[in-house]
């Protein structure tokens, strides 16, 4: 998947727990990633955000410290 | 003597009981001596029936009004004078009836004397022999002679010419217009039930009776039945008493003499049907009364549309390839399922545990899809599993677990009948749902209201006898928008359900959804500018919802193929929760689902994060008792959905896939993407009924069956569990689960089960929603509706009756979030895509009937406005471009689009209406956006070049080289 569409997707989870009231959106978002992208896909957004993660959106990259980093690439 | 009593439903007799069933307080008469007690309301016809005596009749019919022309059935009645019809005389306390005496008889054999004098005595050739109710009535009043003389110089509606040679001018020919059934006027007894059933029944209105006393005849209103109103749903032909409306297939291969009782795999209402045939042919498809989805209907797919079953087109023997490129080579089924299994393995060594995964189709059966997750969970020890479902509901299952705590749709159909406004949204229901858009125009015609919020002046906005009270016609894309502005007028004007709200939901949440969507920004005044919808119209639809009694909301894939498709779903469980709309009959929310087993692929563990009964793979319990039951380990961690499946194969590490029953390069989105996406696998397996499109990539191709061809279980839209039987033999031979079965043990596993009844036990034993269902009791029951375990032996009809699934109903914030895909100069119009009644999705099967009498072709409607300033006229070949592709088709001028809106179907793979849609997507689940595209549209001069290399490409990959013997 190329970065800007997974960046898409993110910023598009993340566009709907900005919305949502509380503080927890990091968390909330973080588990979405974790629930439903298979671990490849969560290694390329690891990959993508070490590479400086062009584009994601800041609440995109304060949920990642609660992604599931997986066991495999 | 013998006493009766209410009877129950329960004997699945197909016995014509005259006047439908009534439910009011028990009423005591005595019938030629016998006791019977009957509900109030009950005519004295039915009474009688429900005590074994059965009144001659031929206008009546126990799924119409009685209607008293044929004075057939009329009694004595004793302190009554005359003879009443028994069909329009209701019960009542005391009544003393006698169906039988000398003078009863002679006046019914005088009415029959009467009709068979102007009917044609063929009855040995005739297409009804055997199947005729004037034949039996005839029969009954012991008819002998025919005093009237029926000569041919005298007036009559049959004979074709008078002695003298003339042309009888009271003849009509046949019409023979319609590719399904016959309308022979010669044979006509103007009984009117046809007519009625068209009404009653159906709600098109295209028959009526024209003429008076010898000169009635029925009419359809234009030159033939294929030219009028007709949607050809068949009830006409069900309800004629005579051979004056036949089904050609009877016409042609006589009456049927043995039946099985099925589920209809179309849509996902799941009609039952009784399959009537002659040895092992099918000779016609006739709607079960007893069925409870369809309550004894049918439209023009579930009906007629089965030829599809022995098209020509179909392949019957297994067939694999090395390389796309090639032609498919004709193999032994142990050879194919060998390959197959040689090249799954060889892919997850060189590339992973999983780089693999399967697709389940919601075409299938519970049992198969069920088996085709288990392959890739026990077999393949991977998580990739997915379904098309995907592709339409999957934002329902998010949506409604989320506030509701279950995806499951709250009612069953019969519920309709008890609302009192109904809610339309981006669904078109007769369409695409016919049966229940029939049973939903009934309500209305009882004076329900009805809302529709639809981009498309959609058929129940404005059709015979029924009109919605408000549509909200919005533009493509703004669902969530209309969606909370409803929510902010009900709201603001103090018309929601607090005590409903305060007892069944959160309280603290939903203080703050009404602080959040009290807000100006949400009130229809300031959505006008991004929605279109009128203020005054929205505000008077949200006030006819909250305080116009049960309010029930219907919704389709214009709710769920959008980037917010998941939030809208979440807005229309608030507006139902606002309103105190769910927990009882009339009301809830309730998903259409587009399959006829969609609701069951996904209660199978289709999805790549759960396990059947919508359980988390995370959970270590969940996986405890499937670890048990299947002797595997299970991974814990979410696999791939479908277009992530895609995206890793064009990444290279996805190479290898089972399809079952499903055209992925068809129905999916973005069909450039796709085609990459398979081009990129090294072993993709389609298992279906034909070459489809996706096999153009295909390395092997195992043969499918059809419904006809196999037990097992389809899911409706309703939760209901509905038992499909075989029919006849699988024609390629084996059931689809036999396959599937063969290839995992061709993986090394070591599965043995030998009938469909031993995998839904197995169902039964691992998810606590199914827990009680076995074949034995769908047998005696007929069907049920899940959850079916210990708390509801009998099924689940409604839904969040005593509370809402997950406790407390959850109220959740519904911001507007405009999608990415965004009209400009390049593309300045939108395209939203849809069904039509005579196609079926991608078309596979009813392009391979006579349905495609009605739609050969996909057309794109375009406004008069939008047409004239480009130059494009009626029937014009336009070309339809955006972002990602172009295609060309025929243009169709209609105004049930808006200005700046264009529409298509997509049933017809060389129009490839994917071409043009986009990867845009459901934010939480990836549901594609099929609904909104951003597109221009130009005059063309024909076929696209892409259509004609995709023709090519597609004529090559299908090249079969015959079995080398």
């Amino acid at each position: 998947m190329s970065p800007e569409k997974l960046t898409m997707m993110a910023n598009q989870i993340a566009a709907f727990f900005k919305t949502q009231p509380g503080t927890d959106g990091a968390e909330r978002l973080a588990a979405h990633l974790n629930d439903f992208w298979d671990p490849r896909m969560r290694a390329q957004f690891f990959a993508h955000l070490e590479a400086g993660g062009q584009g994601l959106d800041p609440l995109v990259v304060d949920a990642a410290q609660f992604v599931r980093r997986p066991a495999e690439a | 003597m013998k006493d009766f009593i209410i009877p129950s439903d329960k004997t699945f007799g197909d016995k014509d009981m005259g006047t439908p069933a009534k439910s009011g307080k028990p009423v005591h008469l005595t019938i030629d001596g016998a006791r019977v007690t009957v509900p109030a309301g009950t005519s004295v016809m039915r009474a009688a029936a429900e005590a074994g005596l059965d009144i001659p009749k031929l206008c009546a019919s126990d799924n119409l009004e009685a209607f008293g022309s044929c004075r057939l059935c009329v009694v004595e009645i004793e302190g009554r004078r005359g003879t009443p019809a028994s069909c329009t005389t209701p019960v009542h306390e005391g009544m003393v009836v006698r169906t039988q005496s000398e003078k009863l008889q002679r006046m019914r054999k005088g009415v029959m004397e009467l009709y068979i004098s102007d009917h044609p005595l063929d009855c040995l050739t005739c297409a009804a022999n055997g199947d005729c109710e004037l034949q039996d009535m005839a029969g009954v009043v012991g008819l002998r002679e025919v005093r009237y003389d029926a000569a041919p110089e005298k007036a009559n509606h049959f004979a074709t010419r008078d002695t003298s040679g003339q042309p009888n001018p009271e003849w009509l020919p046949k019409d023979d217009s319609n590719p399904y059934f016959s309308y022979d006027p010669s044979k006509c007894i103007v009984c009117n039930r046809c007519v009625r059933a068209c009404e009653e029944v159906q709600g098109t209105f295209a028959l009526t009776i024209e003429g008076r006393g010898f000169d009635s005849r029925v009419s359809v209103g234009a030159e033939n039945f294929l030219e009028s109103d007709c949607v050809s749903c068949g009830a006409c032909v069900q309800a004629c008493p005579t051979a004056t409306l036949q089904e050609k297939s009877v016409i042609e291969m006589g009456v049927p003499q043995r039946s099985v009782v099925t589920t209809c795999a179309y849509c996902g209402v799941g009609c039952s049907f009784k399959a009537e045939l002659n040895g092992d042919q099918l000779v016609r498809m006739v709607p079960w009364k007893h069925g409870k989805a369809n309550r004894g209907h049918s439209c023009v797919k579930g009906r007629f549309a089965y030829g599809y079953a022995d098209h020509p087109d179909r392949i019957l023997k297994p067939m694999i390839r090395e390389r796309i490129g090639e032609p498919w080579q004709e193999v032994s089924w142990e050879e194919a399922l060998g390959f197959a299994a040689k090249k799954m393995r060889g892919i997850q060594e060189a590339y992973g545990q999983k780089s693999i995964g399967v697709i389940t189709s919601s075409r299938c059966t519970n049992e198969e899809t069920y088996l085709v997750q288990k392959l890739a969970r026990a077999v393949f020890g991977n998580n990739n599993t997915d379904t098309c479902a995907r592709v339409c509901h999957s934002p329902t299952g998010y949506g409604l677990g989320q506030t509701f705590g279950t995806s499951a749709g709250t009612q069953d159909f019969d519920s309709v009948e008890k609302t009192d406004v109904i809610v339309v949204i981006g669904a078109n229901p007769t369409d695409a749902h016919p049966v229940f858009g029939s049973r939903m125009k009934k309500r209305l015609r009882e004076g329900a209201k009805l809302i529709v919020i639809d981009p498309r002046k959609i058929d129940l906005v404005k059709s015979a006898h029924i009109a919605a009270d408000h549509h909200l016609q919005l533009r493509p894309g703004t669902n969530v928008a209309v969606v909370s502005a409803l929510a902010h007028v009900i709201v603001t004007e103090g018309l929601a359900d607090e005590s409903y709200i305060r007892a069944r939901c959160d309280w603290d949440e939903y203080l703050a959804y009404a602080e959040f969507i009290s807000d100006e920004r949400h009130s229809p005044e300031m959505t006008f500018a991004l929605t279109g919808v009128d203020p005054e119209v929205l505000r008077a639809a949200a006030r006819t919802f909250a305080t116009g009694g049960n309010g029930a909301i219907y919704y389709g894939l214009g709710v769920t193929e959008h980037s917010q498709g998941s939030t809208t779903v979440m807005g229309i469980a608030n507006l139902a929760m606002l309103t105190g709309n769910v927990g009882r009959e009339g009301v809830g929310v309730n998903p259409l689902r587009g399959q006829n087993n969609v609701q069951g692929s996904c209660d199978m563990g289709s999805f790549p994060h759960e396990l059947p009964g919508y359980r988390h793979v995370k959970g270590e319990e969940v996986r405890s008792i499937f670890e048990a039951a299947w002797g595997v380990q299970i991974d814990p961690e979410p696999g791939l959905r479908i277009p992530n499946m895609l995206d890793a194969a064009v990444d290279g590490t996805f190479k290898g896939l089972y399809c079952q029953g499903e055209d992925i390069l068809q129905s999916d989105p973005d069909t450039k993407h796709v085609s990459a996406g398979l081009a990129a696998m090294e072993c993709v397996i389609v298992h279906d009924l034909f070459l489809n499109e996706t096999a153009n990539y295909a390395h092997v191709f195992l043969p499918g069956s059809t419904f006809l061809e196999k037990d097992g279980t389809f899911t409706n839209a309703e939760r209901r569990i509905n038992r499909v039987r075989e029919v006849m033999a699988p024609k390629a031979g084996y059931a689809d689960w036999e396959v599937t079965q063969l290839l995992a043990n061709a993986m090394g596993a070591n599965w043995h089960y030998t009938h469909p009844a031993q995998i839904m036990q197995e169902i039964a034993l691992t998810t606590p929603s199914f827990a009680g269902v076995t074949y034995d009791l769908l047998e005696e029951k007929g069907s049920v509706q899940w959850p079916c375990n210990e708390a509801n032996p009998e099924g689940t009809p409604l839904m969040h009756v005593d509370g809402f699934v997950r406790g407390k109903g959850r109220f959740i914030v519904t911001e507007y979030v405009a999608t990415e895909e965004k009209t400009g100069p390049r593309f300045p119009l939108l395209l939203t895509t849809g069904r039509i009644l005579s196609q079926y999705n991608v078309g596979a099967q009813t392009r391979r009937t006579e349905n495609s009498t009605w739609h050969q072709e996909d057309l794109l409607e375009i406004h008069p406005h939008d047409a004239e300033v480009r130059g494009v006229k009626e029937g014009d070949w336009v070309r339809l471009a955006s972002r990602s592709g172009e295609t060309s088709l025929r243009a169709k001028l209609s105004e049930r689009v808006s200005p700046g809106v264009v529409y298509t179907t997509f049933h017809h793979p060389d129009t490839q209406a994917n071409v043009i849609t986009t990867d845009f997507s459901d934010w939480a689940t990836n549901c594609p956006e099929y609904k909104v595209t951003a597109v221009q549209v130009g005059l063309s001069n024909g076929p696209s070049d892409w259509q004609e290399r995709y023709a090519a490409q597609a004529e090559q990959s299908r090249r079969i080289l015959p079995a080398a013997e």
